[in-house]
């Protein structure tokens, strides 16, 4: 059973923040570049770009998986299960993924875009040819942090019939006082996050050639 | 003006002509002027300066030059192009014919040298083994070929500032606009800089544009100089000419930074000056000179500082003017000091 919830958990986990990227990605590229002094200034999507995330990011993440539950049964059917659990876990961790994006981006140097731009580049090949090479360490961190926290809420969604660690954890731990249930649980959640934030911390450093 | 630019346009072609440009930025507290009606022009294969001191908007002409800033209004002509008239995919092309080297070097950290020195290729879409060789026959060129695998963060400033050199003129460029590019390194690298610009102009015909606030580097490579003051051009003409005479304010102080006339000490009174344990932490003598705004002349020293407190003695001249040293000698007594003068010290 631990096994299985295990499993579960690290499925629930890889296959959310894979999809939280394909949309948050591409998101934190947009502040970026439409922030008032990014590559195509534009005030407007800025700011409703930033409302949306900020709106998502404030409701707590239980509350959100109980509130899209609507749109999770219309895209898997149920919302029992771990992989219905993967819905709400991607629209929660996008927004946050966004943010994280968006800060490492922020974080390279104006002067070598300023270079590419006088080279001629265009704002696209600014994008992919400087901003993300040049930020890949930071970008690496952002991505453990953002899967030990994607681990974390789907340990949470226990609670509304999620699968995984967080569901034993509350079923046998919780409600009946299986405390060494419990304990093993968490011990299994304490290992994947530290196994998780040791091979993020362990490629970025690996990547990074500025010292 | 000795030698304004349309005079010199009649002896060479020019690359670069700067017409009624002006820049207006639009910030939260109103718009602030930074240029106003500069016209230049820049002749193909020379090395000109423009100088001014930091805040006079030179950065910012520097960069109307390849429309990194586009000018509220006026316009360049780059090779008899007006710049403002061109798309945008026009504009990326014509860029790849102008380099730019910067203060900061602005290299790319995460790749090494050769792969910074390919990345305008790839820009430009040159296939990445003909990139390659053109990289290593440009590093060659700058003097560090055996840099090639090295990443930017262990080179020091005057080998980035060459490896982006290298860069600068992977595409062939008709001119290299130099922003500061000097100003993070010391003088001795500053020196080594300038000659391979110096020589990289001579051998390959390469026009340089170089923006400083150091009367120094003008000095030893331009041909030409603007001194660009208050978000004007001040003053357009040959080096030699403004350094021997410079006819505007603008000019003079950034050719005699110091003030133009040193002046001479004849007075012969002198005066010592006695520390007996006042407080070495106090400058005496120089807040005496900024309360009378007169010069002393500091003849002889030699005292210690023991725990903070002043012992020894300063011998200084005083100014001609009786009044002023009788005043000097007065504020040095008031501050606990043992004051005497002396004759025929000098």
């Amino acid at each position: 059973m631990l096994g299985q919830g295990f499993l579960e958990s690290l499925y629930m986990t890889l296959v959310s923040s894979a999809m939280a990227y394909v949309l948050g990605l591409p998101l934190g590229i947009i502040l970026v570049v439409t922030d008032k002094d990014g590559l195509r200034p534009c005030a407007g999507l800025n700011r409703i770009l930033g409302v949306i995330i900020n709106l998502l990011r404030s409701v707590p993440f239980l509350i959100l998986a109980i509130a899209v539950s609507p749109i999770t049964r219309f895209i898997t059917g149920t919302t029992l299960g771990s992989t219905a659990t993967i819905v709400p876990l991607v629209i929660g961790a996008a927004p946050f993924i966004a943010r994280m994006v968006e800060s490492s981006l922020k974080e390279v140097d104006k002067g070598v875009i300023e270079a590419a731009l006088s080279m001629g580049a265009s704002p696209f090949e600014v994008i992919y040819k400087v901003m993300l090479p040049e930020a890949r360490p930071s970008l690496i961190l952002g991505a453990a942090i953002s899967v030990t926290t994607i681990l974390g809420y789907s340990a949470l969604t226990g609670f509304v019939g999620g699968g995984g660690l967080g569901d034993i954890a509350i079923r046998y731990g919780y409600y009946r006082y299986q405390t060494d249930i419990m304990l093993i649980t968490v011990a299994l959640l304490v290992i994947i996050v530290q196994v998780l934030q040791e091979i993020g911390m362990k490629l970025a450093k690996l990547g990074d050639k500025r010292k | 003006m000795t030698t304004d630019g349309s005079y010199l346009m009649s002896t060479g072609t020019s690359l670069i002509q700067i017409r009624g440009l002006c820049k207006v930025f639009k910030t939260d507290a109103g718009e602030v002027n930074v240029l106003e009606d500069i016209n230049l022009d820049i002749m193909k294969g020379e090395i000109f300066g423009i100088i001014g001191m930091s805040g006079a908007g030179k950065s910012t002409l520097v960069r109307c030059l390849n429309f990194l800033e586009r000018p509220t209004r006026g316009t360049v002509y780059f090779d008899n192009q007006d710049l403002s008239t061109l798309s945008r995919k026009e504009l990326y092309r014509i860029r790849r014919s102008i380099g730019m080297i910067f203060q900061q070097f602005n290299l790319l950290m995460q790749r090494n040298v050769l792969k910074n020195v390919c990345f305008p290729l790839e820009i430009a879409g040159v296939k990445k083994k003909e990139a390659e060789a053109r990289a290593y026959e440009l590093l060659e060129l700058v003097g560090l070929s055996d840099k090639a695998k090295a990443y930017p963060s262990q080179l020091s400033g005057g080998q980035k500032q060459r490896v982006a050199i290298a860069r600068a003129l992977a595409n062939n460029p008709k001119v290299i606009l130099c922003d500061e590019a000097t100003s993070a390194l010391d003088p001795a690298t500053t020196k080594g800089v300038l000659a391979l610009l110096k020589d990289i102009n001579k051998r390959l015909g390469i026009t340089i544009v170089i923006i400083t606030h150091e009367m120094s580097v003008v000095e030893e490579i331009c041909q030409r100089v603007a001194i660009i003051d208050n978000r004007r051009i001040a003053e357009v003409g040959y080096v030699q000419d403004i350094f021997t005479k410079p006819t505007t304010e603008a000019a003079r102080r950034l050719v005699f930074p110091e003030g133009e006339r040193v002046e001479h000490f004849t007075s012969s009174r002198c005066c010592r000056i006695v520390f007996n344990g006042s407080s070495s932490f106090e400058p005496v003598i120089a807040n005496m000179v900024l309360e009378f705004r007169q010069p002393v002349n500091i003849i002889f020293a030699d005292t210690r500082n023991i725990d903070g407190k002043a012992f020894g003695q300063i011998i200084i001249q005083l100014p001609e003017d009786k009044l002023a040293g009788e005043k000097m000698m007065a504020y040095l007594r008031n501050r606990g000091l043992t004051v005497e003068e002396v004759k025929d010290f000098v």
